[in-house]
Order: structure tokens, then C-alpha cells, then sequence
């Protein structure tokens, strides 16, 4: 039986293979990992131009109140993510996450103020987990609606005059702006994000008119279509996290270093103090530090550190420290490039540990993230 | 004489001395190297043992040794420049030479019209 029968796949599909995409099963779709040009290529081309990318295969929820207000939306999602919703102005969007009643991570989400409402965006592999979780905390006060839509993301420093060229107003938004546009008499939601280090746009659209506007965004000179293994290396130099990987239910947020996806309003002290899943334990270690943290990793010699690779105190293997959780190479700065966790005693920039790769202990270097400079326009 | 391995590698076997490299097809199924890991000169192998690493942007393979022998020398010029690899796999971009412990022992392996038919 083919096994690839029962993958999902994104309203993308069909142009994926015309383009030559080699697809592998990503979180239960069917998903271009590259196209002919290859990974390194289309990594290159997106930090140089633009590229495209695929990303239907996430979440798109809208959670919106019963009462029709947006306040009511913020505060009931504010109940299960440490972020400053209410605050968010409308046509903002942050970052946060789901956490659980230990202070794990549950998922990673984008958020949205968008009109009366909020429209969220979340993992594939956790979407169904993540809608459940959401009705079952905060059904009675929201109406949770998943979007049959596509979302595309579009990256690069081309990005910006390859999109005004459809709609020029885009010029104007600054990075975390979220508006309404017609792209080729197709409505659309466009946010000034990504994954990639980059400035772009993601770009939700109706899934009947998604490949007439990726095609024709594909048709400007500038543009190429990029695939996963491209975007896992380019958030990686970026210093992103993967969920399932890099954040999970056994990392708090502070342990991974997300402090800044925390406002003020909903820390110590602050006017909506608390009051998310596993809030005792992430005021704590706000306010004392965690025993652990989220590091860059940069490998001293060319191989790479994989996810997974054991990281030691000592060149002999004897004081293991944590894990690499992301690793590979870095086509941008060209070397190898990783992330782990560590004891804050080794968590300093400049600190040199060990990684075991393949019975060998390589010196590695604790670095400052990203391995990029991003060029989002704030 | 050119032979080659389900595993995807070739040799080029002159003098019970086989040059070893891995075919056009692992290397349009691996994508862009971006690190190659040589075995040292005078190492001995039996044949299906891990002999080479070599890594891709996205994951890390195995290089076995086709044969029982002993690697007499290796090609640097990949360990500095691994997309030599991926230009010229059956050429510039071989991997090491090894000398054969029983030189009939290649008459086991795929010629090139029957690797031909495996990769086809």
C-alpha cells in the first residue's frame, strides 16, 4: 500500500509537484522539503531575494467572544498563555505560547488582534490538540473556529517591493502589523512576520484562489519557491524555535529563553499578574532564573551537530550537560550552527563544551542568537 | 573494471586497488554536502563497515566500504571543498582508495548496467 495515501494535503499540492518538489510526510501533510534548486540554493536565495513558502499545513483559528467582544477574546486566551493580549492593538499580532500546568510548552502561537476578534496560527502537528484545548477552556466564552484557508509565507529582502507591486500600501506596515488586502482581486490577511530571520509577510488566502496568487507572485524574477529544509535552516541561523524540538512540555518558557514573549502586565507586579497554566513555577523562575537555558551552539570545526547530540562539560565525555536540540549547517554563515540546552553554569556566551558526534568529542562554543542579523523592519 | 554497490557507491578497480566514491544517484538523493569525513590512510575495513560520513544541510550518511581492504589513500580536496562531491561525484569527487584483501571478491558486485536497472 502506498503510505502516503493517508498524508493531508495543503491546496498547494498539485503546484508543488509541477515544480519539481521532492515531498516528504511533515506533520501528517505531504510536504515539499525541496524543489530542483535544492536547500542550500533556496536557503541563499531567501536571505538574497525572496522566496515562497508553503505553511498551509498550520493552524488558522479564529477565537472570537461570545459576547462580540474583544476584550472578552483577549481575556479568555490571556487564561491559557502568559502574553499581554488585551493590550495588543488591533492589527498587531505577538508571539506566545500554550503552556501547561507544570509551566511546559504545549505549543508555540502567533496571535492576532484583528477587528472584533483574534485570529491565531499554531503548529500542524499540534492544531488538533491546540483547538481542543481551547474549547475546552474557553469554549463557553468563545465561539473557536479553524479557517480552511491557505497560508503562505513570502521571505526576503525583496519581499516587501515584490508585494507593493500587488499592493502598495504593504510599504507602510512595520514588522508585526497584521492587514486586510486584495492581492489580485483576492482577499486576503497579510501580517508582516516569518520564520526566516528575514523581513516578509505571511499571507493567509482563500484555498480555491491560493495557487493563482503564490503563481503569480512565483512569476516575478525575484522569487522562488522554498521548501522545508531551506526554512529549517534559515529559522535556525535565526535563533527560532521548533516546536517539538527546540520547546516542549518538558522546557518552561524561561528555560528556553522566551522571556521576551512575556509582557510586563501578565508578570509579578504586574496588572494581570499570573493566572495562565503553570504560572507559579514561570513567575519563579522569572524572577530567580531557571537551572537551565536555551544557548546558541557554534561548532569550532566544519561538522555538524545534530539534534539530539550530548553536550559535555569535558573533551573526555564525563560531565554530561544537556542536549543539542537543533542542529546543521548554516549556509549563511557558512559553518555548522546549533542550539541546546545547558546549565547556566555553561550557558555564558564564549563558553566552549563538547559534543559527542559519532563517539568523538567536538569542541563547541555557547553563542549569543541568532547566528544572523535579522532585518525585520520594526 | 567499474563496479558498484547497492549502497550506492562505485569503484573504479585497477591492480587490486579499487578508487571509491559514491554514484550521481546518492549524491542527487543526498542535496548539497556540506561536510565530508575521511577514514585515515592504513585503516582496514570489512566490507558494509562505516568507512566515510558525509553531510547535507539537512542530515548526516553513512559511507560503507564495498570490500574487505585497506585504505591507501584519501581525497582531501573534499574534506576542504565538499560540493566537489556533488559536481563530479564520479571523478573529481572520489573518496578513497582501497587496496583489495582478495581482489575476485569484486566479481560480487553490480556492473554498471545492473546498477543502472536498480536506480532506474
Amino acid at each position: 500500500m502506498d503510505d502516503t495515501a493517508a498524508l493531508k494535503k495543503t491546496p498547494l499540492h498539485a503546484l508543488h509537484l509541477s515544480l519539481g518538489a521532492r515531498m516528504v510526510p511533515f506533520a501528517g501533510y505531504d510536504m515539499p522539503v525541496q524543489y530542483p534548486a535544492g536547500v542550500m540554493k533556496e536557503h541563499l536565495q531567501t536571505r538574497q531575494a525572496a522566496g515562497v513558502f508553503d505553511v498551509s499545513h498550520m493552524g488558522q483559528v479564529i477565537v472570537k467572544a461570545k459576547s462580540g467582544k474583544y476584550e472578552d477574546a483577549a481575556l479568555a486566551l490571556e487564561s491559557l498563555v502568559p502574553v499581554d493580549i488585551l493590550g495588543l492593538a488591533e492589527g498587531r499580532q505577538r508571539y506566545g505560547f500554550f503552556t501547561d500546568d507544570n509551566g511546559g510548552i504545549l505549543d508555540d502561537l502567533m496571535i492576532t488582534h484583528l477587528d472584533d476578534h483574534l485570529f491565531v496560527v499554531v503548529n500542524a502537528a499540534c492544531k488538533e490538540e491546540d483547538v481542543a484545548h481551547m474549547q475546552k477552556h474557553i469554549g463557553d466564552r468563545c465561539d473557536i473556529t479553524v479557517l480552511d484557508r491557505a497560508l503562505i509565507a513570502l521571505q526576503g529582502p525583496r519581499a516587501v517591493d515584490v508585494l507593493a507591486e500587488l499592493w502598495a500600501d504593504v510599504a507602510a506596515m512595520k514588522f508585526m502589523d497584521v492587514r486586510h488586502c486584495r492581492l489580485h482581486d483576492v482577499s486576503c490577511l497579510v501580517s508582516r512576520s516569518g520564520y526566516s530571520g528575514e523581513d516578509g509577510f505571511e499571507i493567509s488566502i482563500p484555498a480555491d484562489k491560493a495557487e493563482d496568487v503564490t503563481k503569480r507572485l512565483l512569476e516575478h524574477p525575484d522569487v522562488e519557491a522554498i521548501g522545508l529544509g531551506a526554512r529549517d535552516s534559515l529559522r535556525l541561523e535565526a535563533g527560532l524555535c521548533l516546536y517539538g524540538n527546540d520547546i516542549d512540555t518538558t522546557t518552561t518558557p524561561v528555560e528556553a529563553a522566551l522571556e521576551w514573549g512575556m509582557q510586563k502586565a501578565r508578570k509579578t507586579g504586574g496588572v494581570r499578574a499570573g493566572g495562565f497554566p503553570g504560572a507559579g513555577r514561570i513567575l519563579s523562575e522569572l524572577d530567580n532564573g531557571a537551572t537551565r537555558r536555551r544557548v546558541g551552539l557554534k561548532p569550532d570545526g566544519k561538522a555538524p551537530v545534530r539534534g539530539h547530540a550530548k553536550l559535555y562539560a569535558d573533551a573526555e565525555g564525563k560531565t554530561e550537560l544537556g542536549e543539542v536540540t537543533s542542529g546543521g549547517f548554516g549556509p549563511s554563515v557558512e559553518g555548522p550552527v546549533a542550539m541546546g540546552y545547558v546549565p547556566l553554569s555553561h550557558a555564558a556566551a564564549g563558553t566552549v563544551i563538547f559534543a559527542e558526534v559519532r563517539g568523538k568529542y567536538l569542541p563547541v562554543t555557547v553563542s549569543a542568537l541568532p547566528f544572523i542579523t535579522p532585518t525585520y523592519k520594526r | 573494471m567499474l563496479k558498484f554497490t547497492e549502497e550506492h557507491e562505485w569503484l573504479k578497480i585497477e591492480g587490486g586497488v579499487a578508487t571509491v566514491g559514491i554514484t550521481n544517484y546518492a549524491v542527487d538523493q543526498l542535496g548539497d554536502l556540506v561536510f565530508v569525513e575521511l577514514p585515515e590512510i592504513g585503516a582496514t575495513f570489512a566490507k558494509n563497515d562505516n568507512a566515510s560520513t558525509v553531510e547535507s544541510v539537512k542530515a548526516a550518511s553513512d559511507v560503507y566500504c564495498p570490500l574487505d581492504g585497506e585504505i591507501t589513500e584519501v581525497n582531501e580536496a573534499i574534506v576542504a571543498d565538499p560540493s566537489l562531491v556533488n559536481s563530479d561525484p564520479q571523478g573529481a569527487g572520489w573518496f578513497f582508495k582501497l587496496k583489495l584483501a582478495n581482489a575476485a571478491d569484486a566479481d560480487g558486485l553490480l556492473d554498471e548496467a545492473a546498477y543502472r536497472e536498480l536506480t532506474a
